[in-house]
């Protein structure tokens, strides 16, 4: 049947809670409006920028950024793109006021923008600043005559989303189903679908249930438990690969009482163990990488030495896991002082990564093998991370994705200081002033060569001193239906047009 | 009669206040909703002034005053994902959960009442005893399990019924439904058998009990004697005596179909209220999760209300107003 071949239903994990590109800064939304809208700049499904509405960018001296805008762009009402509505576009997240996961870290660091002409757009930074180019990728262009008056109900019904993107607003029947046509005067490569239906399945069964029934052509975030019967069905292919979100411990740097770290009595220590790099390497040394992606992740993901993925700027090649020694990690317990280890509590979330909870159960069991009595108590991520950021434990179990690997380090082992707003995902208050010297250089390296180089270098120092310690990047995994091929996206993102009948 | 619904609404306003102070307080303790929905990239300025725009910088207890003043005026707040009043989110995924609890209701007494009369006509013989048993199966089976068995073999095996969602919707009375067509009781069908699964056996049993009961009473000992056929014994003297223990029950049962209608929501992806109260836990979007609780209180005790208004009207016996 021609007339259905046009047509794709995909499962979605996740409930879209909104439909203005602007609101709230989550995953599942930001996947949505991507089909609508665009933004300045693009991402490819490796993580590398691209143009976007954007045809080119220069930096026209360290603090003013010149885009040129690709011309003869329509809106979905057939009006053109302007400068004026990239103007409006990144001045719109700072004015939305209840938004709840603002978008504003992206335009933040925009003191001035000007419209040079139609088609030319300059922002001016306080201070020199790299990313701008990656963080623009963030934030979708809307038209200023749809969306300067719109309220919550326009965007529900569709009224204001009037975007440049692939697809046009189809339908959105809340919490259950999406609609979006194909947009014919799209600019680029036109998508493969004049339909696409996301239905919202946030159960995993349910979601695997309607994918096995024919009831969706493909599946996002396939319940880990049935990879593998998956695999073996003919009906179906999968599309996996090693995904930006990477996983690694935090440890409590600071503090010399610490909570979840006694003696083997349960006595409270005279000084926090983890402030020595030697127990942070021993610990490191006691984790059987291989044997931790291998069998209690199932394969679906590899170990790691950095901690953003391969081929994401910043990940330093150089870095390789560390091996598995536990003899090593004793001699350098004994050394620091801890022949006979010391009693530990391991934190993490069980329901957020791959099999998290067993993650933290074989950690456990691998550092008990060095001589560190290891305990495990997880949460779920709701409990899990308000706890954890008020720095409630010892070792704690994060993920993390991003694009650039100065971005990371200046959430996770940046100083914390609410006036430069770093560190604010650094749980174990790591503080360096070597790796802040180097993430500052690279985040003001206007020259993407010299920002990856320094960038790279912030992290080795950064991982030599075991300011976190690395575990693996996690694999992300599509089920499709045979006959169609999806190229699997770093960011882990489901887009319809990077779908394709085979 | 005044009295009663005067002294029942006084009744309910003091229930709602109190579950509304333990479920902020349940809300407030699980965990921080700042530490889920502000964005990976934010600093702490951003995250203080996110935190001071919801009102979540104030304590508990400050914020819960708030919330009081507010929803004296009608109004639950504002949900932290969705950018909308709470309590028209609520609204608007109601008619969902009512025409899936009504549904299952209907199965429930379509197939339990007849079957539990069957029974209790005949407590002894086998099909009695298989009836009996298929109850018993129907209470212990867990729902989540009945569900996915349901989809696994009419969806996914025989590939006759759709695996959940909710079919298309026509307003009714303002209220989309999706009972007005074919391919809506096909997406009904199956998680309203799921959700039935429980109350059928409760009323199969309700009803064979009390046929039993009605049996050995003596208008039906008299109606025998005077040579009625059993046909008439049964639908017109047994029947009504037993309707009104049925009625009782099915109309308090109706509130607990729709508070459990959470877990078959989730199993069939229904967009009902039981699975945005899901999702909103998820993400500690608290303003939804109170003002679910709180309307499906209202709802509870307005049910309530109903039931005793019509046992009332059935039974002339009963006299409210006089009881404590």
């Amino acid at each position: 049947m021609p007339s259905h071949a046009a047509d794709l239903r995909i499962g979605l994990a996740a409930d879209v809670s909104s439909l203005d590109p602007h609101f709230v800064n989550i995953a599942p939304n930001i996947a949505l409006s991507s089909h609508l809208f665009e933004a300045l700049t693009s991402v490819d499904a490796n993580g590398k920028l691209q143009p976007g509405l954007a045809v080119s960018w220069k930096a026209i001296d360290p603090t003013t950024w010149e885009f040129k805008l690709r011309r003869g762009v329509k809106f979905h009402d057939g009006s053109e793109l302007t400068a004026d509505d990239v103007l409006f576009s990144l001045d719109r997240p700072a004015t939305l006021t209840n938004s709840p996961g603002p978008f504003t870290s992206y335009t933040k660091p925009i003191v001035a923008k000007e419209a040079v002409d139609r088609y030319t757009v300059r922002l001016k930074t306080a201070t020199p600043y790299g990313p701008l180019p990656l963080d623009l990728n963030s934030i979708f262009i809307v038209s200023k005559k749809a969306v300067q008056n719109a309220s919550a109900d326009d965007f529900n019904s569709g009224k204001a989303i009037v975007g440049t993107g692939p697809f046009k607003f189809g339908g959105f029947k809340r919490g259950e189903a999406i609609e979006l046509v194909k947009n014919p005067q799209y600019w680029g490569e036109k998508p493969a679908w004049d339909k696409v239906t996301f239905r919202i399945l946030t159960s995993d069964a349910p979601r695997l249930a309607a994918l096995l029934a024919g009831d969706v052509d493909a599946i996002e975030n396939i319940p880990t438990a049935d990879i593998a019967r998956l695999k073996a069905n003919p009906k179906f292919t999968l599309a996996q690969r090693a995904s930006w979100r990477t996983l690694f411990w935090h440890l409590d740097q600071v503090r010399d009482i610490t909570p979840d770290v006694t003696d083997k009595a349960g006595k409270p220590l005279a000084k926090n163990p983890l402030k020595d790099v030697r127990v942070r390497q021993a610990l490191s040394k006691a984790i059987n990488r291989e044997a931790l992606t291998e069998r209690t992740l199932e394969g679906l993901a590899t170990p790691a030495a950095n901690i953003v993925s391969p081929g994401i700027l910043g990940h330093a090649e150089k870095l390789k896991p560390e091996a598995y020694d536990p003899e090593g990690a004793k001699k350098l317990l004994a050394a620091a002082g801890y022949p006979d280890g010391f009693r530990l509590t391991l934190h993490g979330p069980n329901n957020r990564y791959i099999n998290d909870e067993q993650v933290v159960q074989t950690v456990a069991q691998l550092l008990t093998r060095v001589g560190i009595d290891a305990k495990v108590e997880t949460l779920p991520l709701s409990a899990y991370f308000g706890k954890a950021r008020a720095g409630e434990y010892s070792v704690a179990l994060l993920g993390w994705g991003s694009l650039a690997g100065d971005f990371a380090l200046r959430s996770l082992v940046g100083t914390v200081n609410p006036d430069t707003g770093w560190g604010s995902w650094n749980w174990g208050k790591y503080s360096n002033a070597k790796v802040d010297q180097l993430v500052a250089a690279s985040l003001a390296a206007t020259e993407p060569a010299q920002r990856e180089k320094l960038a790279e270098e912030a992290a080795t120092v950064g991982l030599k001193d075991y300011a976190v310690i690395p575990l693996y990047h996690q694999y992300a995994s599509w089920a499709v239906k045979k006959g169609i091929r999806y190229t699997p996206r770093i960011d882990e993102f489901t887009f319809a047009w990077q779908f394709r009948p085979e | 009669m005044i009295n009663l619904i005067l002294r029942r609404l006084l009744q309910s306003a003091v229930v709602l206040l109190v579950m509304s102070l333990l479920v902020f307080i349940a809300v407030y303790a699980i965990g921080d909703p700042i530490a889920l929905l502000v964005d990976p990239q934010a600093d702490q300025r951003d995250i203080a002034r996110v935190r001071a725009s919801l009102g979540l910088d104030a304590p508990w207890w400050a914020q819960y005053g708030h919330f009081l003043a507010a929803a004296g005026r009608g109004d639950l707040g504002q949900t932290f994902t969705h950018g909308e009043p709470a309590i028209r989110l609520v609204l608007a995924r109601m008619p969902a959960t009512l025409e899936l609890a009504s549904a299952a209701l209907l199965i429930a007494l379509v197939a339990g009442v007849p079957l539990g009369l069957w029974a209790g006509l005949r407590p002894n013989s086998l099909s009695a005893r298989l009836v009996n048993g298929l109850a018993l199966l129907g209470f212990s089976l867990p729902t989540f399990w009945v569900g996915m068995m349901l989809i696994m073999l009419f969806a996914v095996g025989l590939g006759w019924l759709p695996t959940g969602g909710r079919g298309p919707t026509e307003p009714v009375f303002g209220m989309p439904l999706s009972i007005t067509g074919i391919e809506g009781w096909r997406h009904l069908l199956l998680p309203a058998v799921t959700l039935a699964l429980f109350k059928w056996s409760l009323l199969l049993r309700l009803t064979a009990g009390a046929t039993r009961e009605a049996m050995r009473q003596d208008y039906v000992r008299f109606a025998r004697a005077r040579g009625l056929f059993p046909a008439r014994i049964v639908g017109v003297h047994v029947l009504k005596n037993i309707l009104i223990p049925i009625v009782t029950v099915s109309g308090l049962e109706f509130g607990s179909l729709i508070a459990f209608a959470v877990v078959t929501e989730t199993v069939f992806a229904w967009p009902g209220m039981g699975k945005l109260l899901i999702d909103a836990i998820a993400v500690l979007d608290r303003p939804v999760v109170v003002a679910y609780l709180l309307i499906t209180v209202a709802l509870f005790v307005a049910i309530n209300l109903v039931v005793d208004l019509l046992y009332a009207l059935l039974d002339p016996r009963v006299r409210l107003g006089s009881a404590a």
